[in-house]
């Protein structure tokens, strides 16, 4: 095993033996999508928590 | 925590079987998975990170161009984790799907639903990065005819018509048990995908990984592909685990403990 950079420097990194427009759409693309599957359930998660905080808030006054 | 102690208990009489039962019965329930993997969260979180990030960043900078199709093999470190989790989701939602349809399970209908937008991201992913990666090797974006772009196109159009019979009933049980027979069925789609380069001819390559072969791939490209697929992994881990747990505390939005756990 021997790891050493495959490129030398980095404009040569972007530019992907030619290959940069496809390689980087990919991984752009998937950096898009999982960043809306980490993000979709957090703010649901604060959704979820105001709409059972009103809940509670409601039935506080009912009872008084 | 009172149930986690009950737990434990238990451990100390009875015999294996029973104890399995028991730990049955207990994730069957809401608020003990929910209670239960709150301490695994930030954990698998971190891992998921740190693993994924070595994968691909090892696969972008550290491995070898390829000797035929040069740095544009590179897509191969989402291309391949991300189609084969779409598969590995498929496949436990048709599990959770079947214990829902025997034993009327409650968290299994809830971690299918759960999986099913992860499931469906994976499968989409699948085809976008494979339709670029398409571009520079076979010339073309999409063939119509080709199996395996056709099988994966079909594991998607599942993904969705499970969505959209979870939620298209009024009643939630016929919302669970309409996608549970969705799922189950469309299981024939998972062979069809695997087995589709060698049962037809596709532009396709053979699988890069066999469980009963030794890969072909040097080294210092395999490394990095199977962090990769591991970090994956463990990032739908994280994410079913947290969409999971959203669906617990709106189901059980009325019961006392959502509302002190809420309340806290």
């Amino acid at each position: 095993m021997n790891f050493v950079p495959a490129f030398s420097s980095f404009s040569e990194f972007l530019h992907m033996g030619g290959y940069g427009d496809y390689v980087w759409m990919s991984f752009g693309v998937t950096a898009l999508i999982l960043s809306i599957n980490l993000l979709e359930p957090y703010f649901r998660k604060q959704q979820i928590r105001k709409d059972i905080l009103q809940e509670i808030a409601r039935e506080k006054r009912r009872a008084k | 925590m009172n149930q986690i102690d009950d737990i434990d208990q238990t451990k100390q009489k009875g015999s294996l079987l029973s104890r399995l039962k028991v730990l049955y019965h207990k994730l069957g329930s809401p608020k003990y998975f929910y209670e239960l993997s709150t301490p695994f969260l930030i954990p698998v979180a971190f891992l998921a990170f740190i693993v994924s990030a070595l994968g691909v960043f090892g696969g972008l900078i550290f491995a070898p161009a390829d000797y035929q199709q040069g740095d544009a093999f590179r897509i191969i470190y989402i291309h391949v984790p991300v189609a084969i989790l779409s598969q590995s989701v498929y496949m436990l939602i048709a599990f959770c799907a079947a214990i829902t349809l025997v034993w009327k399970m409650k968290m299994a209908a809830i971690v299918a639903k759960a999986s099913m937008p992860l499931g469906a991201s994976f499968a989409l992913l699948t085809l976008i990065t494979g339709s670029i990666w398409g571009k520079p090797t076979w010339g073309t974006w999409w063939f119509w005819g080709d199996a395996r772009l056709m099988s994966a196109l079909i594991l998607l159009l599942l993904y969705l018509g499970l969505m959209a019979l979870r939620n298209a009933f009024t009643s939630d049980e016929s919302g669970i048990k309409a996608s549970s027979i969705l799922a189950l069925v469309g299981l024939v789609n998972i062979p069809v995908l695997k087995y589709s380069v060698y049962w037809w001819n596709s532009l396709h390559q053979p699988a890069t990984l066999k469980i009963t072969e030794k890969p072909a791939m040097q080294t210092e490209m395999l490394i990095p592909l199977l962090l990769s697929i591991f970090g994956f992994y463990l990032l739908f881990a994280f994410l079913l685990l947290v969409r999971t747990r959203n669906e617990i505390l709106e189901n059980e939005r009325n019961s006392q403990w959502v509302k002190k756990e809420v309340g806290k």
